[in-house]
């Protein structure tokens, strides 16, 4: 599992394009909100505890049908299928994988692009902390919306279809706990629905989606 | 005679063939007389006026939005554990009749809101929950739509209504925590102490039994035709063999 998972990392970082893609995207909707809502900095400071996880949302959503599509391509998922590893290994290795190259660095930017934002000084630790505990959540299910459309040819839309409407809940707690510490109020209560989502998620879709690879690969 | 011989593809043609008008008729007898009665024998609300009607479509569509996906959740659980083929097919039949009764659900209430909440939309906890179900209807339906190989579409879909299932009850909680609600509590429990008046009481549950007849007759009519159109694409596939 852990060469699985060095292996995705090391295919992540030489072949480039993705590792950075979802970086720059997510650099770019920053970007682009203020210039289209206007620079008023209170309005900003209201809306940018949303913006920024709408934002590490749709980041994350791009790089998500590259997590199987290659290794469907040339076989090496039909392999892996064989393997003494399950299948539910194999789809939580992908999922770690996805967040390590995704999640973390969206994780770790998200504060520097608070700046832009003009977010409330209080809320960058929750902003923080709410990222790191809800980005493994997005990259979890995004691996089960992926599995889901591994076979199809234009499974791209489709996956995005699927899985915005799994990712409500994460997103309302997520922004939820950093608007509150925003506010001054006390956010824990959204913090830890967040943590037991993330946790539910690496619990069960483990195993819906090592369901969905057998399916496919048939 | 087993219960699951019910659902060998050629004893559901013979049976629901017959059973099929009457569930019609029965349906439109109980729209017809709860919608008239509704509309023209009880009277107005004091404080809403004639616009408190629109419960009679209002509610049992919004009923049938959730419990036709339950329906899709039991179906493709049935078709995971024993691999019967119409009942892939009955799930896959309610999906687009869900997705209607949850429209007409939200554009019943966007008309009833605009007089008495003065807005047709809030982003109140039962209308987004409404929203996100109608999401989750769209995804399933292009899940179908998608896959070619109806065992593979019928598997997976299963999958992704049973994990949807999980994560639309944790979206209505969600947006619970979200956001605090517009919309009244239920009208229509037993164990409620305060309930619709009688006068509007009866009509409803009229209205309810219609819905749910009209529902079962468009599912079992949906699924035949599910079940016509595969045994049509054998029948090429073989006619193309030979």
């Amino acid at each position: 599992m852990i060469a699985l998972l060095l292996r995705d990392l090391r295919l992540a970082v030489r072949a480039g394009g993705g590792f950075g893609l979802g970086l720059a995207f997510f650099l770019i909707v920053i970007v682009l909100v203020p210039l289209g809502v206007g620079p008023q900095t209170a309005l900003l400071t209201s809306i940018a505890p949303g913006i920024l996880w709408v934002a590490s949302l749709l980041a994350a959503l791009l790089s998500l049908d590259r997590i199987f599509a290659l290794d469907f391509e040339d076989g090496s998922l039909g392999l892996l299928a064989t393997s003494p590893l399950p299948m539910e290994g194999a789809a939580l290795a992908k999922a770690l994988a996805h967040w390590i190259t995704t999640g973390l660095p969206l994780t770790l930017a998200a504060p520097a692009l608070g700046f832009l934002l003009s977010l409330a000084p209080e809320a960058y630790g929750y902003l923080l902390l709410s990222l790191l505990l809800g980005t493994p959540a997005l990259s979890m299910i995004g691996t089960f919306g992926a599995a889901l459309t591994v076979g199809l040819r234009r499974g791209g839309l489709l996956l995005s279809l699927l899985v915005l409407p799994l990712y409500v809940p994460t997103l309302i707690y997520g922004a939820e706990a950093v608007r509150r510490g925003a506010d001054g109020q006390d956010a824990s209560g959204a913090l830890i629905l967040l943590g037991v989502i993330t946790a539910g998620c690496f619990a069960v879709l483990p195993f819906a989606t090592a369901a969905t690879l057998r399916i496919n690969l048939r | 005679m087993s219960f699951w011989e019910y659902a060998n593809p050629k004893k559901f043609m013979g049976w629901t063939a017959p059973v099929l008008p009457y569930v019609f008729g029965a349906a439109a007898l109980c729209l017809t007389v709860g919608l008239v009665w509704g509309f023209f024998f009880t009277p107005d609300d004091y404080r809403q006026g004639s616009t408190v009607k629109i419960i009679y479509l209002h509610v049992p569509a919004a009923l049938m939005a959730i419990n036709a996906w339950i329906m899709m959740l039991v179906a493709s659980l049935i078709w995971v554990v024993r691999r019967h083929h119409v009942s892939a097919l009955a799930a896959r039949a309610a999906g687009p009749i869900g997705l209607v009764m949850t429209l007409i659900a939200l554009f019943t209430g966007a008309i009833w809101g605009q007089p008495m909440w003065g807005t047709y939309w809030a982003w109140d906890p039962r209308l987004t929950s409404f929203l996100i179900l109608f999401l989750f209807y769209l995804g399933y339906m292009a899940m179908w739509e998608a896959i070619e190989d109806p065992d593979t579409a019928a598997d997976l879909t299963s999958v992704l209504c049973m994990v949807g299932s999980v994560f639309a009850i944790l979206s209505r909680y969600a947006v619970n925590f979200w956001n605090q609600g517009l919309h009244q509590g239920a009208s229509l429990s037993l164990d409620a102490e305060e309930n619709v008046s009688d006068v509007f009481w009866i009509p409803l549950v009229i209205c309810i039994a219609g819905f749910v007849l009209l529902f079962i007759g468009l599912v079992l009519l949906r699924t035949r035709t599910e079940i016509r159109a595969r045994r049509i694409r054998a029948l090429e596939a073989r006619a193309r063999r030979a």
